[in-house]
């Protein structure tokens, strides 16, 4: 299983950031295909897509060690599979399946990985922060050496727990860093319609803590700063509010196929802007990938996702029993 | 017996507790140099230090967050809501997340928090700082609730929660902690799930909980001098779990069940035993069910008036004498 975890803080390496681009192929493909099997009617319920984000995930969990945690959102299959997850058992848990994370209790939006560090996908919008801060506490009270990472959405900056959060992780300098994944869209409601600031991360100032915004279309310059937020906690200095500007290619969920808040014009201009593309760009001018290459680990990326497929469909339903089984300890 | 206030008990389970696990913090809103709005932490922040008994911003959700999280890696948190009436603003990490994160992620981790709040009025602080909601939380599986109604049962009840593994609300009493009663000494334990006979009795039966124990078992001497009427009362100690078969066995022998809960009383805990009540022993049953709980209208200031909204030893002996003589 390849991971994005790191061991050690030089720049990446041309393997390194092969093994991000095999990574985000591998998100791309995960929420591409699930997509296709909501429509197939094989996967019922809902579920959020991360299609056209997978740099901000993949390049926050590149700067992150294995014994670091991760909590996440609604829109949490990158962040898994960026965190080292299993394909196999994510596609079983929204496909129902017993051997899924959560035993197909969970669905898209609540997943946990605590074997990984990752404490959790939230269906509830900022639910995760409160969550994650404590995880900080309790790394800095145990002197753990470990840092967490809350990624949030835009919509959650509107919720209470967002400032409660964030103020007490800040107050405390506790060993956390709080990337919002700005896609401009909270649900269909425009961030301009909602928020005074254009930026985010101009609320870090509320804090007292370092604010930063980064193109979170671009891989590296996601992991680059996601490191000195990353150092930064670790070393005691407390946390960073960080900003991946990206965009979401699906609607909010897959009920959201209109998209009626926002123009083509706007998907395409951000579709030039994709984060597959800018790194295989990248890597390509540099002379570090072919096209041959490229193709290849995009048929990698399938191939992995169709044994995830099969994997959940073979794998046995839930018992009767496990309607209410596991309710307490 | 030595005699120790409910409030000197609860922090007596404190101290064994954080004596004998160092994976035990405390959380919450003055809790550390005040000593806790109600005194119940008083001395502890000398005594263990700033790292384990920690004054938070006012953010009640997020209090309860940072137990949650903090639980799942690796410690056991006991968190502390000033008052119930403030849980309002917690409700979403009690209820959505460490009440179901257990069943929610497939069974793979605990979490062993413990949220204390004290609840309740007779003390004339009016509509946000007397009520009992306890009801809300019986309504949200995965979480364990217990109300202890004496100082023995504080310690002990405490002493259980913060070793048992998943989530449970505490739920304390403002009038009870200046209470004093016999505790033991040292290390014991007052399991989950097991009601207490408060009061033997053979003509009726009172179920209660919290400080309305006390208020039952006063009411239900003074229906024997002056009336002859027996009445039992059983102290609940948890609601969830709730030890219906206690509840059963008394009701089953007296054919009369009175019901008195502090909270407001459409959907209240009352309700909810009542049921139970009718499922599992209908047919031994005399007169109808009865209860006394708390009027459905905000709890006011004023003593006159918040004497007619709560419920008293007087409307209980009332009850009970209608319910005994049906």
């Amino acid at each position: 299983m390849i991971s994005a975890a790191r061991t050690q803080s030089e720049p990446m390496s041309p393997e390194r950031r092969i093994d991000l681009l095999r990574l985000m192929l591998l998100a791309r493909r995960f929420d591409e295909r699930l997509m296709e099997l909501f429509g197939q009617g094989l996967i019922t319920g809902t579920a959020h897509a991360a299609c056209g984000q997978e740099a901000s995930a993949v390049g926050v969990c590149a700067a992150l060690r294995g014994t670091d945690q991760v909590a996440s959102t609604h829109r949490g299959h990158a962040h898994l599979l960026a965190k080292g997850g299993c394909p196999d058992r994510l596609m079983a848990e929204l496909f129902g399946k017993r051997t899924g994370y959560s035993k197909g209790r969970g669905g898209s939006q609540h997943v946990a990985a605590y074997e990984i560090g990752f404490l959790g996908s939230n269906g509830i919008t900022a639910g995760g922060l409160p969550i994650a801060t404590g995880a900080a506490l309790a790394a800095q009270h145990r002197g753990l050496d470990s840092v967490v990472v809350a990624f949030l959405g835009d919509g959650a900056v509107g919720q209470g727990a967002f400032h409660e959060a964030i103020n007490v992780g800040a107050a405390w300098k506790l060993p956390i860093v709080y990337v919002c994944e700005n896609n401009l869209y909270a649900m269909g409601t425009a961030v301009a319609n909602t928020s005074p600031v254009t930026d985010v991360a101009d609320r870090a100032a509320g804090y007292g803590i370092p604010g930063a915004v980064v193109d979170g279309q671009d891989v590296d310059a996601v992991y680059s700063s996601a490191s000195k937020a990353v150092e930064r906690a670790r070393s005691g200095d407390g946390p960073t509010l960080l900003e991946c500007k990206t965009y979401r290619y699906f609607g909010h969920s897959k009920g959201d196929a209109e998209r009626p808040y926002r123009s083509r014009d706007e998907e395409r201009w951000w579709e030039q802007r994709d984060p597959i593309r800018v790194l295989t760009g990248h890597l390509r001018g540099q002379g570090l990938l072919t096209e041959e290459q490229e193709t290849a680990l995009r048929e990698e990326a399938a191939e992995r996702i169709e044994r995830a497929v099969r994997f959940a469909m073979d794998s046995p339903k839930p018992e009767p029993a496990d309607a209410t089984s596991d309710l307490f300890a | 017996m030595r005699k120790l206030s409910y409030a000197k008990a609860l922090r007596e389970a404190l101290c064994i507790e954080m004596d004998r696990d160092e994976r035990v913090i405390l959380l919450g809103e003055d809790i550390a140099a005040y000593g806790g709005s109600f005194k119940v932490t008083d001395g502890l922040l000398a005594q263990y230090g700033a790292e384990r008994v920690r004054d938070t911003p006012i953010s009640e959700n997020t209090i309860v967050g940072l137990a949650t999280g903090a639980a799942l890696m690796g410690l056991r948190p006991v968190a502390e809501i000033m008052f119930m009436d403030f849980i309002g603003l917690a409700v979403d990490q009690i209820v959505n997340h460490a009440a179901k994160f257990h069943y929610m992620y497939g069974g793979q981790k605990a979490v062993p928090i413990v949220v204390r709040t004290p609840a309740g009025g007779g003390r004339g602080y009016g509509p946000t700082h007397s009520q009992s909601l306890e009801a809300w939380f019986m309504h949200s599986p995965g979480l364990k609730v217990a109300c202890p109604a004496t100082p023995a049962d504080a310690k002990g009840l405490l002493l259980s929660a913060m070793r048992d593994d998943n989530p449970v609300l505490f739920v304390e009493n403002k009038l009870l902690y200046g209470v004093q009663d016999e505790v033991p000494e040292g290390d014991y334990t007052v399991p989950f799930g097991q009601a207490r006979i408060a009061r033997e009795g053979t003509d009726l039966t009172i179920v209660t909980y919290s400080r309305m124990v006390g208020e039952s078992v006063v009411a239900a001497d003074a229906l024997e001098q002056q009336h002859g009427i027996s009445a039992a009362v059983i102290d609940l100690r948890t609601l969830c779990p709730l030890d219906m078969d206690t509840v059963t066995e008394s009701v089953s022998a007296t054919g009369r069940c009175l019901i008195v809960a502090e909270d407001y009383q459409t959907a209240g805990v009352a309700a909810e035993i009542g049921f139970q009540v009718i499922e599992r022993a209908f047919e031994y049953l005399d007169a109808p069910l009865r209860r006394v709980c708390g009027l459905d209208v905000p709890i006011p200031c004023a003593r006159g008036l918040e004497e007619i909204v709560l419920p008293t030893r007087s409307r209980i002996a009332t009850a009970a004498f209608e319910l005994a003589t049906f």
